[in-house]
């Protein structure tokens, strides 16, 4: 199972083992880290669980869609390069020791 | 805090879907420090239910995602959840509750958050096997299970549980038809720009939509359903019935204790009831809502966004610094590969201004009333629906041509 490492807003970090397959903002919600809302239940609809990944991992990344793009105009907290919606990001093998950041809010 | 609190003061909250836990969740968070305990009547942990009538229907969600909150978050947070449990009483004049096991607690804040339930179809036949509704995580395992044998399935009602569950069935290969009542589909949600599209999106996936048609009677063999008759004669075979004819809210425990209520438990902007000390929150609230055509008219809005933001309200008020629930209503809607999402409440007065395409099956309405932006929605536009929500929060002035020219960027319009 990889290892997801959240950075929390009070500069703790969360390490969370998630199944294959499993979204990274399920992952969050299942695991009880703080900081991801993800009102909309992971449909991308909502913005709520934006995060940003660790540069390291982010060019791992599959793009986002075009949906995710558009909402990520939209997030509460500051849009940087690395933003992504975590529930757009599935875990494959290869993100193991993915670092997120949570952001400062998400609302 | 009452005068009557006790030392720690108790929080009960009768219900535990999205407005009880984002009450108890906030006001821990804004460090209310006593006793919170909710009473649910279902024996799973808090869920999500817009998966319901989506990706667990169509296979994407599975019932393990679907958990609201992990089991640890209710213990981090010290909430007691109590599943199985139905509230038979409340006392607000004694600040006592009754539980279904006859046990009694004594709080200081009591809030209502028990949701809404199915309205029953009232035509001959809706008790047979195999007419379903769909509201909780049992109810869509026993549509999916129905839809697993089903063939061809008859949606009653062309609201959004209706058509979502008619995509998903569609999408599964069943035969479906929409029978709707009104003259045109999502009419008390969306404009009608926006209900043409969702007409012929489920046209061009083969369901059937039936509009200005009412159902008579469902008929039935050996007890199974197995036609649905209409109005004007027609009968619809079918092995499967979805009725998605709307909601009627669960107001009972506050009705029997003198609460005033009007389609729902009247509230203020901050979750208070006509009772002290008891607020109500959720589906089953009546709130006025600053962005409604009618402001000061308690209105009931079932979507989650209102569920969290005025059970925020209710928490901050509980936690001793009030701040009112204001936020812009937003809901949304998956069906197919569209995704629609509305900003705003429209009213059937408004002006309208078509942004991009229907035909491409990318555009957004603008609905524009007093000439400021009341509502948007959009098809497949989220980066509009994300900008729709601030120009909806600040009423944004703009002429109607100004808006409708597609060399006009909205986003000009941000208030900075």
């Amino acid at each position: 199972m990889p290892t997801i490492h959240f950075v929390l807003k009070d500069g703790n970090t969360r390490s969370v083992d998630a199944p294959i397959g499993q979204s990274v903002m399920e992952a969050a919600i299942l695991n009880n880290v703080r900081g991801i809302d993800a009102e909309c239940g992971g449909c991308a609809s909502c913005a709520t669980c934006h995060v940003y990944v660790d540069p390291a991992y982010f060019e791992r990344l599959p793009e986002p869609d075009d949906m995710e793009r558009e909402l990520l105009e939209g997030v509460a907290a500051e849009r940087r390069p690395t933003s992504r919606l975590s529930c757009q990001i599935a875990l494959v093998a290869e993100l193991d020791g993915l670092v997120i950041h949570v952001p400062a809010t998400q609302a | 805090m009452s005068p009557l609190s006790s030392t720690p003061p108790t929080l009960a909250i009768v219900g535990a879907s999205y407005a009880g836990v984002q009450l108890a969740a906030s006001a821990r968070d804004a460090g209310f420090d006593g006793r919170i305990l909710m009473f649910g009547d279902e024996p799973h942990l808090p869920y999500q239910r817009p998966p319901l009538s989506k990706g667990l229907l169509t296979g994407k969600t599975t019932v393990a995602a679907l958990a609201l909150k992990s089991a640890d978050f209710y213990r981090e947070a010290r909430i007691e959840h109590v599943p199985d449990m139905r509230v038979s009483h409340i006392d607000p004049a004694a600040h006592r509750l009754t539980l279904a096991d006859g046990s009694t607690l004594a709080w200081d804040w009591l809030a209502l958050a028990t949701g809404a339930r199915c309205r029953a179809l009232p035509m001959p036949g809706a008790g047979l096997q195999g007419v379903h509704a769909l509201r909780s995580l049992d109810d869509a395992l026993a549509l999916d299970e129905a839809a697993h044998k089903g063939k061809r399935v008859c949606v009653i009602g062309g609201g959004f549980i209706g058509l979502e569950v008619a995509a998903a069935l569609a999408g599964r290969g069943l035969e479906v038809t929409v029978v709707e009542l009104g003259s045109r589909l999502l009419s008390r949600a969306v404009t009608p720009e926006i209900s043409r599209f969702v007409a012929s999106l489920h046209a061009a996936h083969c369901v059937r939509v039936l509009c200005n048609s009412a159902v008579q009677a469902i008929h039935g063999h050996a007890g199974k359903v197995s036609a649905v008759e209409l109005e004007s004669g027609e009968c619809l075979g079918c092995d499967l019935v979805v009725a998605g004819i709307g909601v009627v809210p669960n107001d009972e425990l506050a009705r029997a204790a003198g609460i005033v209520c009007a389609n729902g438990i009247v509230t203020d902007a901050l979750g208070r009831t006509s009772a002290p000390g008891v607020l109500a929150i959720g589906d089953c609230a009546a709130t006025p809502n600053p962005h409604a055509a009618e402001p000061d008219t308690p209105l009931r809005l079932e979507s989650i966004q209102v569920a969290n933001d005025l059970a925020r309200a209710a928490a901050s008020l509980i936690a001793g610094q009030p701040q009112a629930c204001i936020a812009v209503p937003w809901f949304w809607s998956d069906q197919y590969d569209a995704k629609l999402q509305m900003a705003g409440l429209m009213s059937p007065t408004d002006d309208v201004v078509v942004r991009g395409d229907p035909a491409s099956g990318r555009f957004s309405v603008f609905c524009l009333r007093d000439g400021c932006i009341a509502a948007v929605q959009t098809v497949s536009r989220p980066a509009d629906h994300m900008l729709g929500r601030k120009l909806v929060a600040a009423r944004t002035a703009i002429a109607a041509d100004t808006l409708a020219d597609p060399d006009f960027d909205p986003r000009t319009l941000i208030p900075r």
